[in-house]
């Protein structure tokens, strides 16, 4: 069997395991991370966008605001090709208290996080469907910060400093001689191919699924609770500032601008598999409400899509005195298995946001170190990602721009996110995947208002074309793809969304009977049909 | 609220590219992307203070696509007004500033109009201009009639009637047609209507507008319908001669420049297309139908601005009160000029080419004269075709015998 050989072993890609990664292979340690779907593909690619500035926990969860506002700057220094500069507001709307607003400051204030309070007629001049009978606004440095952009140029750097991303690649076993834990086992999920890797350090970081990780280490009683939330992608930019509430943290809550889009959410429900987090009609209902309190109208605006992430809340049932107590107050867990279980070789970070995602990585790295008793430098709050190194922020007219220099020369695929051909190729090129949803997630490929509507069936033909796969591989390709967009699309149904819905269908069935296109050689199907 | 009227209607596309297959300027140029593209689409990529795409500036704003498409999305609305925001922050061009205002380079020109005429005729004075300014030297000018509206109006022995309706006559009328004034007012006399012509009625604003000047234009709009709100409020009608300035004072002033005000309001509501003005009155039986033959056979076009009434045809439902009288429809989408667009440079050929069927069909019938409701097309269509244009008021005042 073939096995491979690393210093360090990542599980998971999402924002955590990315950045251990980049902070890993830039201290010039020997790195590989396997992830079992796409980068991405777990809770980072199903937040909610927003850049927090610590505004959100200034009264309520002061250490938390602390590490947010920090982690702000840092990134608008490494990963400012990755945020919209957007600024976000707190404000009071007449199901606020008032008066909480005052805390607010103070809390902002306490925790170094700029804040200015602003009168109502400034911003709703600046931004003018919002509620009128707002009565306070603060403004505070949020911004939106586009997660698949950061996992993937945290995977960049990585491996431009020779680690090794192994995407759908899925840890099945942790291998463990006595107390020291020595890599792990996985399969590829798409040749079904099963080998080891070894390594010196195995770092545990699949977020809502750490428990299972650690359980299979032999380190059991690592609780992660999977809190639900979801959130609904609105046509367009309803707002251009992330829009808080001026209240404790609560649901429904934010309006964040990203990209073309706005978004509302979110909710917080306990499920019991992070694998099926549903949306239910009820929370839907209930961001639209709390979306009408900021915005009136809201209901009226068109949804484009709605999903649902997964918050890893971490609880240790191991006595408290194992772990490092300031941990406890913490929203994230950073758990030394040496000193918690005994076992060596393995670390746990779970929990926190998506905002401290490098800090995360950076306490992790370094206990990594303390552990095997050297001492790097972490690179990550100095070194910008390799597609940050201009210091530019992301714009919203970025693609537009762009499109006009090469209107002449390049066929548009995607007319809602502007993607041309060229590009298109480019990156299926890069990703070498046949599965059109990772473009989907490389590009926004089929997310604006037609979802997918107008360019996927020409994308899977491009598709085609550049992987050289044969019609049925293309075929399943689209099919899937089609699938996992209605399942977003299916519980915002009404209004243009919906008319949208009816003209997609009377193009992929009416007109090209996706539902019939074989997706699997006749011979194949013969022998499944008469074995 | 404007920002959702406009803005906000982009969330009603489905993209079905109704819009994209009816468009005059993207079918004539590959450098205007077309209206879905610049539009509703490109819309999502814009945030308040910044408009990135330059070719956006190629839309004519003929309006078509509105008209066209039937999810209700204001296309050339959300247009216009990113127009504005592009031209805000690349800085106006000196030329849209001048062309943009009508009634400054004709109060200026009138006293001289003979010189005035001969420049805009002379082959080198145009080529200068068009060097330095970037006015097309072919493009169409109308000639400066020496005298105007105004002086006729004045001097005009009006008979006493017991209707009044009042007169918006508009800067090209005053300027360049008075004598489609004069056979105006003749006709509504002819029909038992007193006629009040407001002196010191200004520019519409329309062409600031539809060159992004929109403050500039709020402020005409503001000052014209200071003037025209009195009469309304004392419950007169009023009517336009000119299609596009009507619907500015119509519609375009609350769309496209989001002006909210009681003046506006009153006479919005009170202003009539003449031809719209005069079919109502055929409906109630009030008009006169002493019409005499006349026996010709015209091409009619329907200029895009009157679309945007959205008050069908009245001229051609008048045209079928002559007696002998043939008009024929020419369907055709747009003449090309747009206003000030086939003026400039940089457009000049895109115009002409957009009004190259029309100018086919029109010259193929070798009529004595063309009809249209919109002067500018009228200038245009004349330029394409060297057959004179008229207003379909002028056939109504042959047919009267005034
Ligand atoms: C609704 C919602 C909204 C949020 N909004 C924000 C926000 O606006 N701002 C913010 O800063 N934070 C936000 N967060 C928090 C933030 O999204 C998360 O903290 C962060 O994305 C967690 O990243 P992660 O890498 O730890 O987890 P994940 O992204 O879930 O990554 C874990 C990865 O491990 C992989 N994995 C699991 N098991 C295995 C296995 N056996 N083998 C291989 N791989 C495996 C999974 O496939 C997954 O990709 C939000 C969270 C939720 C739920």
């Amino acid at each position: 069997m073939k096995s491979v050989q690393t210093e360090v072993l990542v599980i998971g890609g999402g924002a955590t395991g990315a950045g251990v990664a980049w902070d890993v292979a830039t201290r010039g340690f020997d790195t590989v991370l396997v992830e079992r779907k796409d980068l991405g593909e777990g809770t980072t690619g199903r937040f909610h966008g927003l850049l927090h500035s610590g505004g959100r926990y200034a009264v309520k969860d002061k250490l938390a605001a602390e590490e947010c506002i920090h982690e702000n700057l840092v990134l608008r220094r490494v990963a400012a090709n990755t945020i919209e500069n957007t600024g976000g507001y707190f404000v009071t709307t007449p199901w606020d208290d008032p008066a909480f607003g005052d805390r607010f400051m103070e809390g902002c204030r306490d925790c170094g996080i700029p804040v200015e309070e602003i009168a109502p007629p400034d911003a709703f001049r600046a931004e003018p469907r919002i509620n009128r009978d707002i009565s306070r606004v603060f403004t505070v440095p949020d911004a939106a910060i586009d997660a698949w952009k950061l996992v993937w140029d945290c995977a960049k750097s990585t491996k431009e400093h020779n680690g090794k991303i192994l995407t759908y690649h899925r840890v099945l076993d942790i291998l463990r001689t006595g107390d020291v834990v020595r890599g792990a086992s996985v399969r590829n999920e798409l040749s079904g191919e099963e080998f080891d890797v070894h390594a010196d350090v195995t770092i545990n970081a699949t977020g809502a699924w750490a428990g299972k990780v650690a359980d299979m280490a032999g380190c059991p009683g690592v609780q992660v609770l999977a809190g639900k939330g979801i959130m609904i992608a609105m046509n367009h930019r309803l707002v251009n500032v992330v829009v808080n509430r001026c209240t404790m943290p609560a649901d429904g809550d934010i309006l964040v601008p990203i990209r073309t889009v706005s978004v509302i959410g979110t909710t917080d429900i306990r499920i019991k598999d992070p694998d099926e987090p549903d949306v239910t009609q009820a929370e839907v209902e209930q961001m639209l409400d709390d979306g009408e309190k900021l915005v009136p109208g809201f209901r009226r605006a068109r949804a484009l899509r709605v999903w649902a992430g997964v918050r890893p809340l971490f609880k240790d049932v191991r006595a408290p005195e194992t772990s490092d107590t300031r941990d406890v107050s913490r929203s994230h867990a950073l758990l030394d298995h040496e000193a918690r279980d005994g076992v060596t070789g393995f670390l746990t970070i779970t929990g926190g946001k998506l905002t401290t995602f490098r800090m995360m990585a950076e306490e992790t790295v370094d206990k990594m170190c303390e552990q095997l008793g050297t001492r790097r430098e972490c690179r990550t709050s100095i070194d910008p990602l390799p597609a940050s190194r201009t210091g530019k922020f992301y714009w919203l007219g970025e693609r537009l721009s762009k499109r006009e220099a090469t209107m002449h020369e390049d066929q548009l695929i995607c007319e809602c996110e502007l993607i041309q051909r060229r590009n298109l190729e480019r990156v299926m090129k890069q990703r070498s995947s046949t599965i059109l949803d990772d473009i989907r997630r490389a590009v926004r490929l089929g997310m604006g208002p037609c979802q997918g509507g107008f360019c996927m069936y020409r994308a899977t033909g491009i598709l085609h074309d550049v992987e050289r796969i044969d019609s049925w591989t293309a075929n399943r390709s689209l099919r899937d793809f089609l699938q996992e967009r209605w399942k977003g699309v299916q519980p915002i149904l009404y209004g243009d969304q919906l008319r949208q819905a009816r003209l997609d269908d009377w193009i992929f069935h009416g007109v090209l009977d996706v539902e019939h296109l074989p997706t699997d050689r006749l011979e194949d199907r013969a022998e499944r049909e008469h074995p | 609220m404007i920002e959702d009227l406009i803005r906000g209607s982009l969330d009603h596309c489905v993209k079905c590219t109704i819009c994209e297959t009816h468009c005059p300027v993207s079918r004539a140029t590959p450098l205007f992307p077309g209206p879905k593209y610049v539009g509703p689409q490109a819309e999502r990529f814009r945030s308040g203070d910044v408009s990135p795409d330059d070719s956006l500036d190629y839309c004519s704003g003929c309006g078509i696509c509105t008209q066209v498409c039937p999810q209700g999305v204001k296309v050339a609305e959300i247009n216009s007004r990113a127009r504005r925001t592009l031209k805000e922050s690349r800085g106006i061009p000196l030329r849209d500033k001048i062309i943009s205002r009508p009634t400054l380079s004709a109060r200026l020109a009138t006293p001289v109009a003979p010189v005035a005429n001969w420049s805009l005729r002379n082959k080198l004075i145009r080529a200068a201009v068009e060097k330095t300014i970037g006015v097309h030297r072919r493009a169409p000018m109308p000639k400066f009639a020496g005298r105007t509206f105004q002086s006729w109006a004045r001097k005009h022995d009006a008979p006493r009637l017991d209707r009044s309706v009042v007169y918006f006559h508009g800067c090209s009328t005053n300027f360049f047609e008075p004598d489609l004034g004069a056979k105006t007012v003749a006709v509504l006399e002819h029909n038992g209507f007193n006629v009040i012509a407001p002196r010191g009625q200004g520019c519409c604003g329309l062409p600031l507008q539809s060159n992004g000047l929109f403050d500039d234009a709020t402020g005409y709009v503001e000052r014209l319908v200071a003037k025209l709100a009195p009469y309304a409020r004392e419950g007169y009608d009023i009517v336009a001669t000119s299609t596009s300035c009507g619907l500015m004072l119509k519609r375009e002033a609350y769309e496209i420049l989001g002006m909210e005000s009681d003046d506006l309001r009153v006479v919005s509501e009170r202003m009539y297309d003449i031809c719209e003005f005069l079919l109502d009155l055929q409906e109630r039986g009030e008009l006169e139908t002493d019409l005499s033959p006349v026996p010709m056979k015209v091409p009619y076009h329907v200029p895009c601005q009157q679309r945007g009434h959205e008050m069908g045809k009245p001229a051609v439902d008048l045209f079928r009160l002559i007696p002998e009288l043939q008009v024929v429809d020419t369907q055709r989408a747009c003449c090309g000029i747009a206003g000030t667009y086939g003026l400039k440079k940089e457009k000049y050929d895109i115009a002409m080419e957009v009004g190259r069927h029309l100018f086919e069909d029109v010259t193929r019938m070798e009529p004595e004269v063309s009809v249209c409701d919109s002067e500018t097309c009228r200038w245009q269509i004349e330029h394409g075709t060297r057959i004179r244009s008229v207003h379909p008021i002028e056939l109504l005042h042959r047919s009267y015998e005034l």
